[in-house]
């Protein structure tokens, strides 16, 4: 729920991206890197049109392309496969590199989770692609404080992010990341290397019974919760 | 008094895989390639002089190598990931796993040094795991070459397969073996030697020392037969199964474990189509002491008198 604000941001407003040609060569690269929250990808991918809205109802049956991480061999508009934590970035960097190689202008944007950046695989990452340069590349990191088990705070505090970036040669720019006045411009913005968005997100964002609860971290609701937060949520907009 | 031989050429297979990525290269403006800072020891100093960026460095960093890699393929790049046998596959598996095998990405990985070729360095730089990390991976083939021509020849392959793979290379010299010209076929094994009473079956530099084996065992009247089996998936089926049934017996040898490995393949095959009485040479699951390759080799069980032993004792429970 932290990420649906950014997704909706990206496909709606931000990525090019053309849903009949889920591979064309000059699409901008969108890596959920963070792919347990595949479903909120799928949600986004079917209201963009990339899949039929119909389908998510299939997501974890047996047999659904709607993996509980998203597969690129099967669900059209995933560029690659994510599951395990710290794959996402390093796969965008290379995504960014070959537009540099080429001159290609396609953006690549990548999506992790706060707790994501305690792989070491991500600062791998971070340090090629200040060393290449990579103005092309946007990291967002969806800031909800709260990995599976408990607080980020309680458990690898990795915060505040802004300074380790930008220790490392990224230009940084913080936001409420369920705030769409400031998602759209952080994710639009271009600097001379690569830009990180410190998105700072709640967990089951306007949802009262979820918002900053661990125990939401992967959870599904039941009916009567699903109502609840349908029209807390209706009541929002 | 016998006339002086001239001892054959030996060719380190790096030199073979570089020359050969460079001239696809130079035709192929889409190749890359993509090192952990092994510019020198993957051989890439001449790329990296005619390519310039085309040369991927990306530090010391084999995790970040490899999603990179991914993510040029991704990009329209075809690139070819090197890096020390070891550490390309060992340290950045999940990486095989998840970016390269299950994305089914056209990357191709190259392990360099692979085997016993740091024998002196010691196990952390021994690569005798790598069969057993990378077979068992979906859309991977694994292929050994095992000399300068066989190298040149897979490495073109490579570029034309759409698809990962896994070259693993040696640094270690070796004479020509196969014909000049010969052309990969993924998943082929070649016949050096036919023979009924035995199989001998390896890759890499171990297809040598089979081939020498052989020589020793025809000295003892026994008549083996040869098969290089650089693809070690997918696995020749065909013929490992002809070898079983024509031969009776088949002793593989290997750079690697025995556990997982070659030997182990080609019983997984035996097991299920026709079991025969088999020997599997290599390391028997043990961190190795420190020496150099042919020392380690030798020390194994894997001298070429050593493998026509294991051959005769063989035969005998056939």
């Amino acid at each position: 729920m932290s990420v649906i604000d950014i997704l909706t941001a990206l496909y709606f407003r931000v990525l090019n991206v053309w849903p009949d040609q889920p591979k064309h060569p000059d699409r901008d690269r969108f890596v959920l890197s963070k792919g347990h929250t595949a479903c909120a990808l799928y949600v986004t991918l079917a209201k963009r049109g990339f899949i039929p809205e119909e389908e998510i109802s299939t997501f974890l049956q047996p047999h659904s392309r709607l993996n509980g991480h998203p597969n690129c061999n099967k669900v059209p508009g995933v560029e690659t496969n994510t599951g395990p934590l710290g794959h996402g970035l390093p796969v965008a960097v290379g995504m960014a590199k070959a537009a540099k190689l080429s001159g290609a202008g396609y953006h690549t944007y990548v999506v992790t989770g706060d707790g994501e950046m305690q792989e070491g695989s991500n600062w791998e990452a971070i340090m090629a692609a200040a060393q290449f340069k990579l103005d092309n590349l946007t990291l967002i990191i969806d800031h909800n404080r709260f990995q599976q088990g408990a607080a980020l705070a309680e458990t690898n505090d990795l915060a505040p992010l802004r300074p380790k970036l930008e220790a490392f040669g990224w230009e940084v720019t913080e936001i409420d990341g369920n705030n769409m006045g400031e998602i759209v411009p952080a994710l639009e913005r271009r600097g001379s290397g690569p830009h990180c968005i410190v998105a700072h997100t709640n967990k089951g964002h306007g949802i009262s019974f979820m918002q900053d609860r661990v125990e939401w971290h992967h959870k599904v609701p039941s009916k009567e919760q699903y109502e609840i937060a349908l029209a807390e949520l209706s009541e929002a907009l | 008094m016998n006339a002086p031989v001239n001892p054959p050429k030996l060719h380190d297979c790096r030199d073979a895989f570089a020359s050969t990525l460079e001239q696809l290269a130079a035709e192929n403006e889409m190749i890359v390639a993509v090192c952990n800072d092994s510019v020198g020891s993957s051989k890439l100093g001449g790329f990296k002089a005619k390519f310039g960026e085309r040369l991927v460095n990306v530090g010391i960093a084999e995790q970040n190598m490899v999603g990179v890699g991914a993510g040029l393929a991704n990009g329209g790049r075809l690139p070819f990931v090197c890096g020390a046998a070891p550490f390309l596959t060992g340290r950045s598996l999940e990486q095989i796993k998840a970016d390269i095998s299950y994305s089914n990405a056209n990357v191709k990985l190259v392990g360099i040094s692979s085997g016993m070729a740091y024998g002196e360095l010691g196990p952390t730089h021994h690569s005798i795991e790598d069969f057993a990390w990378t077979r068992v991976l979906p859309n991977l083939p694994v292929i050994a070459p095992c000399d300068r021509i066989e190298t040149a020849a897979a490495v073109a392959w490579a570029a034309t397969y759409s698809g990962p793979c896994f070259l693993r290379l040696s640094r270690v010299g070796v004479p020509d073996l196969l014909p000049e010209g010969h052309r990969f076929e993924l998943g082929k094994a070649n016949l050096l030697r036919q023979g009924s009473d035995v199989t001998l079956i390896a890759n890499g530099t171990l297809t040598h020392r089979i081939v020498k084996a052989a020589e020793i065992l025809a000295e003892r009247g026994i008549d083996a037969r040869v098969l290089n089996l650089a693809t070690v998936r997918p696995i020749d089926e065909e013929a490992i199964i002809a070898a079983a049934r024509e031969t009776g017996a088949i002793v593989t040898a290997e750079e690697h474990s025995i556990f997982g490995g070659l030997g182990s393949a080609v019983a997984e095959v035996v097991v299920d189509n026709a079991p025969v009485p088999m020997k599997r040479l290599g390391v028997p699951g043990v961190y190795a002491p420190t020496g150099s390759a042919e020392f380690l080799l030798d020390e194994y069980g894997m001298s070429p008198s050593a493998i026509a032993d294991a051959a005769q004792a063989l035969i005998k429970r056939k």
